[in-house]
């Protein structure tokens, strides 16, 4: 299997905001069909090396290429080609507050498909049963928790199918019990559609049940600092900072 | 033969065997951007006739997504209704198992969707009450402003004066160059039309003395205030309206703030000092619009001016002062409580600005026409 090409290449990315440098060229792959964690402490930029992913900022320098095709420089027809491949979940959820759950799944299908309505009613029913929010579809935003929200967010991510989500930090502010319900949730798509994940996350308890493989940013050295298996580097790692923070935190979560 | 569909990137055909089967055959790709050419065929076919049997051969679809799979669920859940059979052939097995997810009884135990329709009569009930629970919390928030202003009467240091002064900065020096400019173009436009029918009469000099009373009595207080509905209460309303979907006023409130005092009255007093002093430049400005029409027909400055103020007494004056007063605080109050009142999301910050502007200008038409009744009454 090893032969596989990955399909997210991410190349000698540099992420500034005027002069500060927030990651300083970076080099990754992501491979189909995996749960791709970055993680890191606050402030390393992991939000940041994901907004660039998925084309919201321009680079200092380096490329993204997505299914071989990079966003950095697309525009207008390839870049709308690139977008169509992949779905993003936002930390808040960002569902639309004057549309009902439904009609939030559905809008992406209405933009870009040519459905009749009655089969757009009917897939995005599809979606939120997939994550669990088939009863709650004439329910507005408002009216639904927190991670319920971040469910709907999924579904909506999903409504063209694409092979890749991107999920913001899917699981913070969420209790435990919500946490382990998304990550399920999670884990489910990745097997049963293969869809490719990239989820930004410092929730050491979910990343340790979802993740195939993560990169660890650190502040201070502005790099990928660990890469691999999260189990495996929470045994092995001979690096004090992936240790410490793998470990640390690690032992807070069994304390709880 | 049977119907064939083709598009993009798939093809469908239907092959109906006697009366009692269909065989839909797919080939290609079905996915969310081809599955929408297929769909309603597929779907009308299948409905068409009760179909004891239908079998869908998809051997021949390269690839499936979530789309697609919403296709065979639905011709599934149609021929399951229906007590009829189905039989997916050749799909493989890892789309198999996408579709064993979706259990046909899961799509007919959804709970109905309460789309009952209101009756005509049952419309206006509810139109009317929420009309009457919005008066009545408009007059309980009457009622907490001005307890809230007495209280900073009582003790003006408990004020947020520096609110008091930004929002008089925004609403009030802000607001000067608009007021200005529509109070000459009025002044200018006003005195020019009845000028030209004045003429007639050979009474164009008399301009002035309408102009001087209609402004002082009434159109510049009044004009003032809608400018300020829609520059300024519009502003306040949205504002205190993010604040509301921010939940920035819950953290008011549970740190023991009243948000009447902290929010509106500081705006209640910066438009309650500021809208006098716009009315003043309002109905000065529409004096030189004037002027400059009076000029241009040959009547000397002096004459104008003379004209003007021969026809007015210190009760007009006050009478437009206290007009333009009570306006600011309606005006201003009314914004504050539709920001106040925002519901949830996005749209409610819109509807409450608008909300804002329309109540504003009709409290405004509303309190004018009670002045002018009491104002009769008392002769002024």
């Amino acid at each position: 299997m090893k032969e596989k090409e990955p399909i997210i290449s991410v190349r000698n990315l540099t992420c500034a905001y005027g002069e500060n440098v927030i990651v300083d060229d970076i080099t990754f792959d992501v491979m189909p069909g995996e749960i791709f964690v970055i993680m890191g402490g606050s402030g390393c930029g992991k939000s940041t090396v994901l907004n660039h992913m998925i084309g919201l900022d321009i680079p200092g320098s380096g490329e993204i290429l997505i299914d071989g095709l990079n966003i950095v420089s697309a525009q207008g027809e390839t870049r709308l080609k690139i977008l169509s491949k992949i779905g993003v979940m936002y930390q808040m959820g960002a569902l639309f507050g004057s549309m009902t759950l439904l009609e939030n799944v559905r809008l992406p299908m209405e933009e870009f498909t040519d459905l009749p309505l009655e089969a757009m009613d009917f897939i995005a029913g599809m979606k939120l049963a997939l994550v669990g929010l088939r009863s709650y579809s004439g329910l507005m935003p408002s009216e639904i928790s927190g991670g319920m929200k971040k469910r709907a967010a999924i579904a909506r991510a999903m409504a063209l199918d694409p092979g890749i989500l991107f999920l913001d930090e899917p699981s913070a502010g969420l209790d435990p019990v919500t946490t382990a319900e998304i990550d399920e949730v999670i884990k489910g798509l990745s097997e049963d559609l293969g869809v490719t994940f990239v989820i930004v996350s410092h929730e050491l308890s979910s990343i340790f049940n979802i993740a195939d493989r993560v990169i660890m940013l650190d502040k201070r050295l502005k790099k990928i600092v660990a890469e691999g298996d999260p189990r495996e580097l929470r045994e092995h790692s001979d690096d004090p900072i992936v240790r410490e923070f793998l470990q640390r935190k690690a032992w807070n979560k069994e304390s709880i | 033969m049977g119907q064939s569909v083709n598009s993009k990137s798939v093809s469908m055909t239907m092959i109906p065997a006697g009366d009692r089967s269909l065989t839909i055959r797919l080939i290609g790709r079905l996915d969310a951007f081809s599955t929408g050419s297929i769909w309603r065929e597929a779907v009308d076919g299948v409905k068409a006739r009760g179909w004891e049997d239908v079998v869908v051969e998809a051997d021949g679809l390269d690839y499936i997504d979530g789309t697609g799979i919403g296709l065979l669920v639905q011709l599934r859940t149609i021929q399951t209704e229906r007590g009829n059979r189905i039989d997916i052939k050749g799909l493989r097995p890892e789309f198999k198992r996408l579709l064993d997810m979706f259990d046909p009884s899961f799509f007919t135990n959804i709970p109905p969707e309460n789309t009952e329709k209101k009756r005509f009569l049952e419309k206006i009930g509810y139109a009317s009450a929420e009309l009457f629970s919005d008066m009545k919390s408009l007059v309980s928030f009457v009622g907490e402003i001005f307890s809230a202003l007495s209280f900073a009467l009582k003790k003006p240091s408990q004020v947020r004066w520096k609110d008091v002064y930004l929002v008089s900065e925004k609403a009030g020096i802000d607001a000067l160059p608009i007021i200005i400019l529509i109070g000459f173009l009025m002044g200018l436009i006003m005195s020019f039309q009845s000028a030209l029918t004045l003429e007639r009469f050979g009474a164009e000099l008399f301009v002035a003395n309408l102009l001087g009373l209609s402004m002082f009595r009434e159109l510049g207080p009044l004009m003032t205030s809608i400018l300020f509905a829609s520059r300024s209460g519009s502003a306040f309303a949205a504002e205190i309206g993010t604040m509301k979907v921010n939940d920035e006023l819950k953290a008011i409130s549970t740190m023991g703030i009243n948000p009447v005092s902290f929010l509106a009255v500081p705006r209640v007093i910066a438009a309650l000092s500021m809208t006098p002093l716009l009315t003043l430049f309002f109905i000065f400005s529409s004096l030189i619009g004037g002027a400059v029409v009076m000029l241009s027909m040959g009547y000397p400055l002096t004459a104008y001016i003379s004209r003007v103020f021969s026809s007015l007494n210190i009760s007009d004056f006050l009478g437009g002062m206290l007009k333009a007063v009570i306006f600011s605080i309606f005006v201003a109050g009314i914004a504050c409580h539709r920001g106040l009142m925002t519901g949830t999301g996005a749209s409610a910050v819109g509807e409450s600005t608008t909300s804002a502007v329309v109540s504003g200008i009709i409290l405004i038409a509303v309190v004018d026409g009670v002045f002018a009744v009491i104002y009769y009454c008392l002769g002024i």
